[in-house]
């Protein structure tokens, strides 16, 4: 059988910079898989080019199966692909509530829409207080936990999140992280998450890719990778057993 | 007093001509980033889609003779159909442009629009007489008052009200507000960004076609040109109010037409015929004073 997910040789240019040079990588069905990689290393860009925001210029993208390689994101996102995006991009001069209607108008039936809302407004209880609120006045968190339950309104089932702890404080990483694991068992949700630093991430993911100047460095189990140097390695380029090279360079 | 009164009504006519103009100039650049030169061209076409095709220097009406509530379906139909056209044939194709491609694209749109009109209906001005009875005087007290300008006010008044309860109330206008928020976002979120758009052209069509009547049953001429000053004049209004809020097109709207209504009054007779200079010197005063405009949306201001 198909994985969910599959990127194949995917290329990806920006005027003259190459921002991912052939990766591939996969997600299963149900699974938790995580990129990570350093600043600029393509991981948004990956994230981009899967929900259809960003045209590769070489390559393939299959979800279940069937290429969606140069579809609009609007109709991947009718796939039940979902994209969480960097800096969240909540509509910030729409109310909470609005925000998350906009999610779910693309399921055409506001039954269930309302329905989907109010399940999700029970993760989301600061998002319930707040429904009337322009979305704009929202804590930095508040707009993140709106930026996944807005993309959850879309019942997705697979939701990419790029860089969800981006900007805030531990505690705040440590909610949504939980949030995001229970919408996982609830919605049946295959999660495809980037983000900058391991640490987190290690202990749910089931499967880790690094990626570094735009090709994929490593892959594994996060079991396997749990010591660290494999990822340590794949992430700067040397080992913590080898010295730095500007170290040995000077 | 009553002199002033009296230039304030005008003022308010004038301002709500600029306004609905500013308004559907506002929509498009707000979801676009387009600025629509030839916003004002779908108004010349609503215009000489009242009176038969011909080359004559008096117009003979045509649908322009049809009742009223059939001569306001037609002209909003064949606006908004037209207003359709320029996006399916040019902006379309043209949708990854950058802003300033798509201005220039505009500017070509306008100009074929004039040639068009050139084309079937001749370069002279034509004298129409198209629902004159609106321009009757009515006495409100001690002011005499065109029943026109009423008119003028209470539809813009319905058509912004419209509007908003458009944007604010229905699935389609909270998908636009998001898309002019943030395009990408919105699409990503499964918003068809070609049905908000054509939305939006429809939208500015309607807008369009209402400046159209009321605009002839008040000047009662035409000439292929005279949607160019409207476009240029909304569009000012769309600067002062602060470009992508609508709010802020209304308002530079009404401002606008305050500011040239009351210098055609109060200005000496020798100064008149430098109105409109004197109009633009003040609208450079409100940018200096505020540089992103009355009503700034934050949006923009983010974004540029
Ligand atoms: N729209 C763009 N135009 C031009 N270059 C871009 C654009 N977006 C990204 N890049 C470049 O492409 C490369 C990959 O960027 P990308 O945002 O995918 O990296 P990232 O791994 O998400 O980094 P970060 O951790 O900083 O978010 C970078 O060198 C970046 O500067
Ligand atoms: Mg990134």
């Amino acid at each position: 059988m198909a994985a969910l997910l599959e990127v194949e040789n995917l290329s990806v240019r920006y005027g003259d910079l190459m921002a991912l040079r052939s990766a591939s990588l996969s997600v299963d069905e149900g699974e938790v898989v995580c990129i990570i990689g350093p600043n600029g290393a393509g991981k948004s860009t990956t994230l981009a080019a899967i929900a259809g925001g960003v045209r590769p210029v070489s390559g393939d993208i299959r979800l279940e199966g069937r290429s969606i390689v140069g579809r609009r994101p609007e109709h991947i996102a009718r796939l039940r692909l979902s994209l969480v995006p960097e800096g969240r991009h909540i509509f910030g001069t729409l109310t909470v509530e609005e925000n998350l209607q906009i999610g779910g108008y693309m399921l055409g039936d506001r039954a269930a829409a309302r329905a989907g809302m109010e399940r999700l407004l029970g993760h989301f209880p600061r998002l319930r207080e707040r429904l009337r609120y322009p979305a704009a006045r929202l804590s930095g968190g508040e707009q993140q936990m709106l930026a996944v339950a807005r993309a959850v309104m879309t019942r997705p089932r697979l939701l990419l999140v790029d860089e969800p702890s981006l900007g805030l404080a531990p505690r705040i990483i440590d909610q949504i992280y939980e949030i995001l694991l229970e919408l996982r068992q609830r919605e049946k949700l295959t999660l495809l998450i980037n983000e900058q630093s391991s640490a987190r991430i290690l202990k749910f993911a089931d499967r880790i890719y690094v990626l570094r100047g735009g090709a994929v460095q490593v892959e594994g189990r996060a079991a396997d990778l749990r010591d660290g140097e494999a990822i340590h390695r794949a992430y700067f380029g040397f080992g913590t057993q080898d010295s730095a090279p500007a170290e040995t360079a000077a | 007093m009553i002199g002033f009164l009296q230039h304030l009504i005008d003022a308010l006519a004038l301002g709500s001509i600029y306004a609905l103009t500013a308004l559907g100039i506002g929509l498009l650049f707000g979801i676009l980033r387009l600025i629509n030169f030839a916003h004002g061209d779908l108004i010349t076409v609503g215009a000489y889609a009242l009176i038969v095709p011909a080359a004559d220097v008096t117009a003979r009406l045509m649908i322009g003779s049809w009742t009223p509530a059939a001569v306001v379906v037609a002209i909003s139909m064949i606006v908004v159909v037209a207003a359709l056209l320029t996006d399916a044939a040019v902006f379309r194709p043209l949708r990854t442009a950058s802003p300033p491609t798509l201005m220039i694209a505009s500017f070509a749109v306008s100009y074929i629009i004039q040639n068009g009109i050139l084309m079937f209906y001749g370069a002279r001005p034509k004298a129409v007489d198209f629902w004159s009875g609106a321009n009757v005087q009515i006495t409100i007290g001690a002011l005499r008052v065109p029943l026109l300008q009423l008119i003028t006010l209470a539809v813009t008044l319905v058509l912004m009200a419209a509007l908003t309860v458009f944007l604010r109330r229905t699935p389609q206008g909270v998908q636009m507000r998001a898309a002019a928020e943030d395009f990408r976002m919105a699409q990503y979120l499964g918003v068809r960004g070609n049905v908000v758009i054509g939305l939006a052209f429809a939208i500015s069509g309607v807008l369009a076609a209402a400046v159209s009547m009321l605009y002839i049953t008040q000047s009662g001429s035409l000439t292929f040109q005279m949607g160019v000053p409207l476009a240029l004049f909304a569009f000012v209004a769309v600067v002062i109010g602060g470009m992508g809020s609508l709010a802020g097109a209304v308002a530079g709207g009404f401002l606008l037409g305050f500011i040239v209504t009351m210098l055609q009054a109060y200005l000496p007779p020798d100064l008149r015929a430098f109105r409109d200079a004197f109009a633009f010197a003040f609208v450079i005063l409100v940018l200096l004073v505020r540089p992103s405009g009355l009503l700034p949306s934050r949006t923009t201001v983010e974004r540029v």
